[in-house]
């Protein structure tokens, strides 16, 4: 063993045994980003921050809920709602937290798509990224089955449900996944490890690995530059920062995202305290009913664009029924963003609006998301079916003709050159 | 030479042994998440169909699964293959879940059919499905009739002779 003095002080003691002072140099003071970014690039670290605060609203719920279907209702809407001194903040902040975190995913995401992220040596940060919408869409779902209300159980059938649709095994599948030929206390056990244990850690993992992914490709900047690392850190070391083009996670990174953070927090807050309702459906305060199917069924607002692929189906075309079609078209809109980096065919990485034909793409496609969610939510009966189909359709064209856009693209681009 | 070797054998030794133990896990974890043998043990639900009303659709519930039964009026023309003829009286019997992503649809007396609320399935008072995603008719659960008394989960003559008309 190498011969250890006497430490001068903590942080000694520590770095001679840890090695910390090199450790926050790699990690931290010279890990670096560029300069040229703005406040969308502060979005990884607000995700970090709200899953840090759905964790612990998450352990403190966890102290007073039952998962058996005879108390989960009551041990939520009676116990932690009225009996616990501040459950119901606990309550608040972890169902307000969730909504809001799949608001600021997106965001995320649809920032990496504007930008180009996904592409030229950033492929593993979007599917590691994919990997972590996956599984916290399963911890949504899961979570929203707990305080078994009436929404609670229908969702969980209606989701579950959509696995017998796969061909053959179908049938049994829904058996096996729910433990019983319907909704049941097996059910309820069983999401209930899910949410609480496995998908949670699931995340951290998928997290620490997109952190891992960014490493070496480090992120992306608002025009797509790309330049050499050593050479701008270096001048930034050698005291030139304001000609270098990267400046250190910290101080200088980290302090602008917790600014953003602060700001976003007070707005959290706000909706915590004073807006919680839109997190909370009215339906979902009844217990949950197996005979009787509450009048009108929808998932929570993020995942409305997704199930309106699904409902938007509702004839059938060429022997293919409208149900299939519908399976379909919702498997191929849940993997297709995981092959994003495949499907567009252009080299260029820059925002969209400098790009011909993607910046038509792109917001083509904003638009047809936020059609899906309105209509989602709206029953799907008269024209509200056919704006639905259209606008399932729709998703399924774009998707289908982005390699094809992107080539053009790179064919005009490429003459100019 | 000689390490290199026992080390290759010690290399297939361990993959060997991990390969078993990686497929009885698996299977063990598979069957923990089975349904257990009393939920799977088949259920039996008996009903007395003799006092039923006429258009009004009453629900027996059959292994977690609403069943409906429902009483024709001499109006109601029965379906080919759909139908169960008890006394003077025809019946539909019914699995009482939505062939598209199984909500329970709502029987409007007024219309005589069938509206599922989640995405807008309409079905005949026979249960063929007339609107929406729905797929097929609403199924039909094994079922033996003796004189006015329905036994769920049982396939009698009735129900097979009904199979096979449809
Ligand atoms: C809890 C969830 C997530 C956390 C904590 C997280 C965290 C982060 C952080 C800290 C960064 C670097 C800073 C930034 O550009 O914002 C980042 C970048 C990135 N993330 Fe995530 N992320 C999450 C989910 C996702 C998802 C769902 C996707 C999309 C599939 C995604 C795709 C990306 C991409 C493409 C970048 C690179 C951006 C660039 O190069 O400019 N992330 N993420
Ligand atoms: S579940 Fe009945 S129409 Fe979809």
């Amino acid at each position: 063993m190498a011969e250890f003095n006497k430490a001068e002080n903590l942080g000694e003691w520590f770095d001679q045994r840890l090695n910390t002072k090199a450790f926050w140099k790699t990690m931290m003071s010279e890990y670096w980003i560029p300069k040229d970014i703005n406040f969308l690039w502060a979005m990884g670290a607000l995700l970090a921050t709200l899953f840090g605060i759905l964790l612990i609203s998450g352990i403190f719920l966890l102290m007073y809920y039952k998962p058996d279907v005879n108390l989960a209702f009551d041990s939520v809407n009676y116990t932690i709602m009225q009996e616990v001194g501040y459950g119901w903040l606990f309550r608040h902040i972890h169902a307000v937290g969730a909504s809001i975190v799949f608001l600021v995913i997106y965001i995320h995401m649809f920032t990496g798509i504007y930008y180009g992220s996904y592409k030229k040596g950033r492929e593993m940060i979007w599917i590691s990224g994919m990997i972590i919408f996956m599984t916290f869409s399963a911890e949504g779902f899961s979570g929203y089955m707990l305080p078994w209300g009436q929404m609670s159980y229908w969702a969980a059938y209606v989701i579950t449900e959509i696995f017998g649709g796969i061909p053959f095994i179908g049938g049994d599948l829904v058996v096996w996944i729910r433990g019983n030929f319907y909704v049941s206390d097996a059910t309820l056990t069983r999401f209930f490890m899910l949410h609480v244990l496995l998908l949670p850690l699931g995340i951290l993992g998928a997290i620490v690995f997109h952190f891992y992914t960014l490493r070496f490709p480090h992120v992306n900047n608002q025009e797509g530059d790309f330049f050499d690392y050593e050479v701008e850190s270096k001048k930034f070391l050698d005291g030139n920062k304001k000609e270098s083009k990267v400046i250190n996670f910290w101080p200088g990174f980290l302090s602008k995202d917790i600014m953003v953070i602060n700001i976003f927090m007070i707005f959290f807050f706000y909706l915590v305290f004073y807006h919680y309702n839109f997190a909370m459906d009215p339906i979902n305060f009844d217990k949950a009913n197996g005979l009787k199917t509450p009048e009108h069924i929808y998932p929570e607002w993020y995942f409305l664009w997704s199930y309106e692929v699904l409902r938007g189906w509702f004839f059938s075309i060429a022997g293919i029924s409208g149900k299939d079609l519908g399976l379909m078209a919702f498997a191929f809109a849940n993997g297709i963003f995981l092959v994003m980096p495949w499907l567009d065919r252009s080299p260029t990485v820059a925002p969209a609006n400098r790009r011909p034909y993607f910046k038509i793409w792109f917001w083509l496609l904003m638009l047809d998301l936020v059609i899906l969610t309105i209509f989602g939510k709206l029953p799907p009966t008269g024209s509200n079916a056919w704006v639905g189909f259209f606008a399932s359709a729709s998703f399924l064209i774009l998707f289908i003709s982005l390699p094809f856009i992107t080539n053009m693209e790179a064919k005009k681009a490429g003459g100019k050159q | 030479m000689i390490n290199e070797s026992r080390r290759g054998f010690v290399g297939k030794a361990f993959g060997a042994v991990a390969g078993v133990g990686a497929v009885a896990s698996l299977v063990a974890m598979k069957k923990t998440w089975d349904p257990l043998p009393s939920v799977m043990a088949a259920g039996f639900t008996v009903v007395d169909v003799s006092n039923m009303e006429e258009n009004k659709l009453n629900i027996v519930v059959w292994r977690g699964k609403p069943i409906f039964v429902l009483k024709y009026s001499a109006d109601m023309k029965p379906t080919e293959g759909r139908n169960v003829k008890i006394g003077d009286n025809y019946f539909s019997v019914m699995i009482g879940l939505c062939t598209h992503l199984g909500c329970i649809p709502a029987y409007r007396e007024d219309k005589k059919d069938f509206k599922c609320a989640c995405h807008g399935g309409k079905y005949t008072d026979a249960g063929v499905q007339t609107f929406g995603p729905p797929p097929r008719p609403l199924d039909i659960p094994p079922f033996d009739l003796d004189g006015t008394t329905l036994t769920l989960g049982k396939d009698g003559a009735a129900y097979k002779e009904l199979m096979a008309k449809a």
